[in-house]
């Protein structure tokens, strides 16, 4: 227990099970809002304390920030409290406990936390971390030899600095792409579904809202 | 959230002051989170963050915005068909890029043949390029998700801006 990058993520792990119960048991609603923030702020923490920089930027930016607002704009628009409701629902609880203890009792086959001798970190990621995978090996000439002794003129020595952006643009760059693409379908939906009509439009027949692509 | 202290019952002059506090801050914090934003994005295949997390916090500031001075006074500052157009903007950019690997003669997406001579080069302005086309998309949705959602009327009136 001397360890005290573990003492931090015990402290770290309490603090967040405790906002959790947090956010169930308390009723008004902007309060759990800003909880659910908290959460997130604390697991963004977790994470750095896992080196997991960019998993933590982005539970930071998504769950502490964007989403406590969108809740927030949403909050405007509702009531202050939520209606009590009966607080023990014991088969909901049992599933919930059951799940919990089948997804623990699955982490005892995985490699300790760190371990250099795990099977990721001698099969996969001495190849990612070249930035060999995925790569057609005809499609471009690559510099050759050492990464630092690469081309002269070539400021990045034949791959970009940071490891996680190549493997999500590159080596998952289909992946990336079509995730765009679903978040550019969720804003179309949106505007379809959502966009007020203008008052003079109400009226009129189906044939002047077609232009929007509506049925 | 400037209805919501209509419901408090707080009066008029503690409202009015507390509304200023918010305004100044808000005007004094928002320069820093856009540039921030643009920090993240444009440094993401060199640090942490890219894209995605650059565009939510762009997003973050553009909606913070919106939230003190009324989603009204944000769609009168960026109108909406502007941003409904960098939401399919941002997606073309990513697979334009691909388009324009393939032209030059490589695969779909394959970065390194943008400049051939050099792969290095050519992959980090590809990654570059994709980045900024993750952040053009999602900012620019999800500030549309915050204007749908901050909506009470299902009407424009005549004259008003949509």
């Amino acid at each position: 227990m001397s360890n005290p990058v573990l003492i931090l993520d015990i402290f770290l792990l309490v603090l967040v099970a405790a906002t959790a119960v947090a956010v169930i048991s308390v009723r008004s609603l902007l309060s759990a809002t800003i909880l659910a923030g908290v959460y997130s702020l604390l697991m963004a923490l977790v994470w750095t304390n896992m080196h997991a920089l960019d998993v933590a930027f982005t539970e930071a930016a998504v769950g502490a920030g964007i989403s406590t607002i969108l809740l927030l704009g949403a909050l405007v628009l509702t009531k202050r409290f939520a209606k009590s409701e009966p607080v023990l629902h014991t088969p909901a609880l049992l599933v919930c406990v059951a799940t919990g203890l089948v997804l623990i009792y699955g982490t005892f086959d995985m490699p300790p936390f760190g371990d250099p001798n795990a099977p990721i970190h001698t099969h996969r990621v001495p190849r990612l971390l070249d930035q060999t995978v995925g790569k057609h090996e005809t499609a471009a000439p690559r510099d050759k030899g050492h990464p630092h002794e690469g081309h002269p003129d070539d400021d990045f020595n034949g791959h970009a600095p940071n490891t996680v952006t190549s493997l999500l643009a590159a080596y998952r760059g289909y992946d990336t792409m079509f995730e765009t693409a679903v978040i550019f379908v969720a804003g179309v939906s949106l505007l379809l579904l959502l966009r007020r009509r203008r008052e003079g439009e109400l009226g009129v027949p189906e044939s002047s809202s077609s232009e929007r692509g509506e049925p | 959230m400037a209805d919501t202290h209509d419901q408090s019952g707080t009066p008029a002059g503690e409202q009015m002051s507390q509304q200023t506090l918010i305004r100044v801050i808000a005007k004094m914090t928002i320069p820093f989170i856009l540039v921030f934003g643009c920090y993240v994005i444009l440094h993401g295949e060199l640090g942490p963050g890219g894209g995605f997390q650059g565009g939510v916090i762009l997003a973050a500031a553009f909606i913070l915005y919106g939230l003190v001075f009324g989603a009204d006074e944000l769609r009168r500052r960026i109108p909406p068909p502007i941003i409904d157009a960098c939401m399919a903007l941002g997606a073309l950019l990513y697979a334009g890029v691909g388009l324009a690997s393939v032209l030059r003669g490589g695969t779909f997406l394959d970065y390194g043949m943008l400049e051939p001579d050099h792969a290095g080069d050519g992959e980090a302005l590809g990654m570059a390029l994709v980045e900024y086309g993750v952040g053009i998309t999602v900012c620019s949705v999800m500030v549309t998700i915050y204007l749908m959602i901050s909506e009470r009327r299902a009407t424009v009136r005549r004259g008003e801006v949509r």
